[in-house]
């Protein structure tokens, strides 16, 4: 692990996520959605920021993720909202050997 | 004398009064108006009537406007009252309670009464008008109470209507016509002549040049006796010939009448500060009886009234209308607009087919149009009409206008007669005011929400402004414009197993992932549960067997079949709620025990201390049999209704629906299951079973609609479990019962299921995929990954390596 600015967090292993499904994580003291999409691994804020839905258990496609709450949509990439709303954080994701890390985004509203 | 008081009195609560408040509204949200009704109803859509007589719906369907309606646009309504005097000088009126109203101007839209011939035997019992939602309940329960034949005399418009709803109950029906062509205002004879043998192959036969001279009694009508001597046995008639402007009110105060109250082209009548709007009224000595004039009218009556309350003259002048009427007969299309004749005509016909297709010329310009069995083309067409269009080759126009569709035509083209809303209106709906579907646009501008004919247009007009991409229900994958019908067919040719598999070779679900539930159902039905499950596809409910709550924690039901448990069960749920801390335990409207507030890593510890299977309280799938005490212990019990539950719940246990399947049984008419509102309801009566489907009781109610009457409890069961099976098969996902019998028809319904060949296979296949379910608390045991119930910071996986601090 390297202690630059942005720092890799380890975060679960490959065969934690079932593909196509989600999974929370508390990382450096926020929760984080990650992701094992078809088109790839991903990680989002874990809470909707309509009303705080648990993404992590929202519906998969390709390139987004459906809050299970209100059907709210986002870009699992760039975590823009597909739907209406606000926009919820996204974080590289990046797969070595085994072991899926995760890198945070700068903070904008602190961690819920 | 005006004084303070501005108030507009309405009197009358049709279609026009309603229409004359909307319209008034629109210009003006101060003034202060009264809409006094004589029926015990707010307004509702008389032209739909015909359509409830079919159905069976409660007229409360046809309602206009909701209650709220009229508190949230101050508009006044009186209902069941009628205005007995007026005196004019004074402005004030005087309703049948002695009650007093006044007002600065006076509407009358009493529209008209039907016209009933002084013939003798026209008082008999049996013979009805029809008119009111009293005469269509009337006529619709002589109609099925199995008598043999049924007569309707007039073979108007309304007539026919009638006498479709009546062959619906499957009782024998003649229509008997004065004339030798139906519809003789609308249709010349060429198209009339097509359309006799149309209706004989909806079991409806016409009889012409009959006038009738007395209906046979004696206590009660048995028939017609016509006045060359021969008769027709009938105990049922309805009677249409016509109507009759109801002007008593408006000649009683002195306005002059002629048919109907006369009005000017501001809808003005003889009297300052009286109009008239409507069938009562008379404008250049027509009456119109046709919906679409009355909304022009209306409009006209309302800019009238705010231009004279603004102290300026009447600026909105009524020239008139083109007569245009389409009949809602299922089975038989048929638009007519104008005159049935000119001095050049254009006529494509096809006898054997039925087809007729007629456009009318004078003077260079389109007069008139009739469109029979294949109305393609009918919006451009009419709108011809209605512009008095100049055509050279009306043979041309004929054939270019079966290519067009509505969205091929100019913005000005009227789409909705009866609210008289343009293709400009709905294209803008959809541009600058946001809508996205049909039914967005329908709300926003009335469209379609009259008679209902319009609204295939109005689809294609919305489709073709939102490039196509509205999200309607009919696709099953909106993204791919895949339909159920179709998916489920490549799905069998193909032997796709898997959502995957049908991505794979559809590409359905990849892009929003919005249809993946839906997909799954489909794969799991066509496939009889014999699939490849993908716990991806399903929503979270489906994949920890649990109901997800506004916070992220689950609810538990654990299932009691028929709402019976035992004192055991009961102890085990206390100690699970103590144990495990469950914030609150409620008792379900589907009478279960609901364990509220639970933590999803929590759930397969809770379910194997329950030792009870699922309840599927969180899926799309047959839920909870509600069932009263029955003949076990209630002295009213006619069946066994505890008995029946059980066995429904115990058939039906682990099976998956397009939307979900609440179930009830009552022991005896009083219903106390409440049954009769039920996705599927049985009812014990004396000598059998009523089975029921397509019940609600949520945010619309509806009375379920009876399936047949059974002799045994094992028919019941029999019947109620061939239904399901087909809902299984043929509805939406995410379509209730409710929405799904009136979409299919309810005789369409009964037609598969009662048949013994078909509704033995749909009991084959549901057997089936019976066979193949499993209680999905088992997973407790045997979960399908690792991590079913886990976040990456809980709990290690059992798999994995041991639980820390676990139970196990």
């Amino acid at each position: 692990m390297s202690t630059a600015a942005a720092l890799a967090h380890d975060a679960c292993s490959v065969e934690d996520i079932p593909l196509g499904e989600g999974r929370a994580v508390t990382l450096d003291g926020r929760r984080i959605a990650i992701f094992r999409a078809g088109g790839g691994w991903y990680a989002l804020d874990a809470a909707c920021p309509h009303r705080g839905g648990p993404l992590a258990d929202g519906i998969v496609c390709d390139r987004a993720v459906i809050c299970p709450l209100h059907d709210r949509r986002f870009d699992l990439q760039s975590g823009s909202a597909l739907t209406t709303g606000n926009a919820v954080a996204a974080h590289a994701v990046e797969v070595r050997g085994a072991r899926v890390f995760v890198t945070l985004a700068a903070a904008e509203r602190g961690a819920a | 004398m005006v004084g303070m008081n501005r108030r507009i009195v309405v009197v009358g609560g049709g279609i026009a009064g309603q229409a004359v408040c909307e319209a008034l509204r629109e210009r003006d949200r101060d003034i202060p108006i009264t809409l006094v009704c004589g029926e015990h109803s707010a307004p509702y859509d008389r032209v739909r009537l015909s359509e409830i007589l079919v159905s069976g719906e409660d007229s409360q369907t046809l309602r206009l406007r909701p209650a709220e309606w009229y508190a949230d646009n101050d508009v006044e309504l009186l209902v069941g009252h009628t205005v007995t005097w007026v005196d004019v000088e004074r402005r004030v009126l005087g309703l049948d309670d002695s009650d007093e109203l006044r007002f600065e101007r006076l509407v009358i839209a009493t529209g008209s009464q039907p016209l009933m011939p002084p013939i003798p035997g026209i008082d008999l019992a049996g013979v009805h008008p029809f008119r009111d939602p009293a005469d269509c309940e009337a006529i619709r329960a002589a109609a099925a109470s199995g008598i043999e034949r049924a007569a309707v005399i007039g073979g108007g418009l309304l007539g026919l209507e009638a006498a479709r709803g009546i062959a619906a109950q499957g009782c024998a029906v003649t229509v008997v016509h004065l004339l030798d062509r139906l519809m003789e205002r609308q249709l010349d004879a060429g198209a009339s002549s097509l359309l006799a043998p149309a209706l004989a192959g909806l079991d409806i036969d016409v009889e012409f040049e009959r006038n009738t001279q007395q209906i046979i009694g004696p206590q009660r009508a048995h028939g017609l006796r016509f006045t060359d001597g021969s008769e027709l046995p009938a105990d049922l008639v309805v009677v249409s010939i016509g109507i009759r402007p109801e002007a008593e009110l408006a000649r009683s105060i002195g306005i002059v009448c002629d048919r109907g109250i006369i009005v000017d082209d501001a809808m003005r009548t003889s009297l300052p500060g009286v109009l008239a709007v409507g069938e009562c009224a008379q404008h250049r000595g027509i009456v119109y009886g046709l919906v679409a004039p009355i909304y022009d009218q209306a409009r006209v009556a309302a800019q009238t009234l705010v231009s004279e309350a603004a102290g300026a003259g009447a600026d909105a002048l009524y020239l008139g209308s083109v007569p245009s009427a389409k009949l809602k007969v299922a089975g038989i299309d048929l638009v007519c607009a104008g005159e049935s004749g000119g001095d050049l005509e254009a006529v494509v016909t096809d006898a054997a087919t039925g087809i007729y297709r007629k456009l009318s010329v004078r003077d260079g310009r389109v007069i008139g149009t009739v469109l029979l069995g294949d109305t393609r083309g009918s919006e451009a067409l009419v709108a011809a009409v209605r512009s008095g269009e100049p055509v050279e080759d009306p043979l041309q126009a004929l054939a270019d206008a079966s290519l067009s569709g509505p969205a091929d035509l100019p913005d000005t083209a009227q789409i909705c007669d009866c609210n008289g809303v343009c293709k400009g209106d709905l294209v803008a709906a959809v541009s600058d005011g946001g809508c996205a579907t049909p039914r967005e646009v329908m709300a926003v501008t009335r469209a379609g929400t009259g008679c209902g004919s319009c609204r295939p247009a109005v689809k294609e007009i919305v489709a073709a402004a939102t490039g196509g991409l509205n999200d309607e229900p009919a696709y099953l994958c909106p993204c791919r414009k895949q339909t159920r019908e179709g998916l489920a067919e490549q799905i069998r040719a193909d032997g796709l197993q898997s959502v995957s598999d049908v991505a794979a070779a559809c590409a359905t679900g990849r892009e929003c992932g919005a249809c993946k539930p839906a997909l799954a159902y489909l794969v799991s039905e066509v496939c009889a549960n014999q699939h490849r499950e993908e716990r991806d596809a399903r929503f979270i409910n489906d994949r920890v067997h649990a109901n997800i709550q506004h916070d992220g924690t689950f609810s538990v039901v654990p299932r009691m079949y028929g709402g019976v448990t035992t004192p055991d069960e009961l102890r085990r749920i206390a100690d699970v709620a103590d144990k495990y801390e469950v914030p609150m335990v409620k008792v379900t409207g589907g009478q279960r025990l609901d364990l509220l507030g639970v933590k999803k890593q929590d759930l397969p510890g809770i379910w194997r201390d329950l030792g009870m299977p699922s309840g599927h309280a969180y899926a799309k799938a047959v839920r909870t049999v509600k069932t009263c005490v029955g003949t076990d212990f209630c002295r009213f019990g006619l069946g066994d209704s505890v008995g029946l539950g059980i066995e429904m719940e115990k058939a039906w246990e682990g099976l998956h629906t397009p939307h979900k399947v609440k179930s009830g049984v009552s022991g005896c008419p009083r219903n106390c299951a409440e049954a009769t509102v039920k996705d599927i309801g049985c009812v014990a009566v004396e000598g059998g079973w009523q089975v029921r489907a397509g019940g609600a009781a949520g945010g619309n109610v509806r009375e379920a609609d009876i399936l047949a009457t059974v002799e045994t409890r094992g028919e019941a069961l029999r019947l109620a479990t061939t239904f399901l099976q087909f809902y299984r098969e043929n509805a939406d996902y995410k379509e209730r019962t409710y929405d799904f019998i009136p979409r299919i028809g309810l005789e369409q319904v009964r037609e598969v299921i009662l048949d013994e060949e078909r509704g033995g296979a749909l009991r084959e296949r549901l057997r089936i995929a019976k066979a193949a379910t499993q209680d999905p608390w088992l997973e407790r045991d045997d979960p399908y990954h690792a991590r079913q119930f886990h976040d990456l910071d809980e709990l290690e996986p059992a798999l994995v390596g041991p639980p820390a601090g676990g139970e196990l």
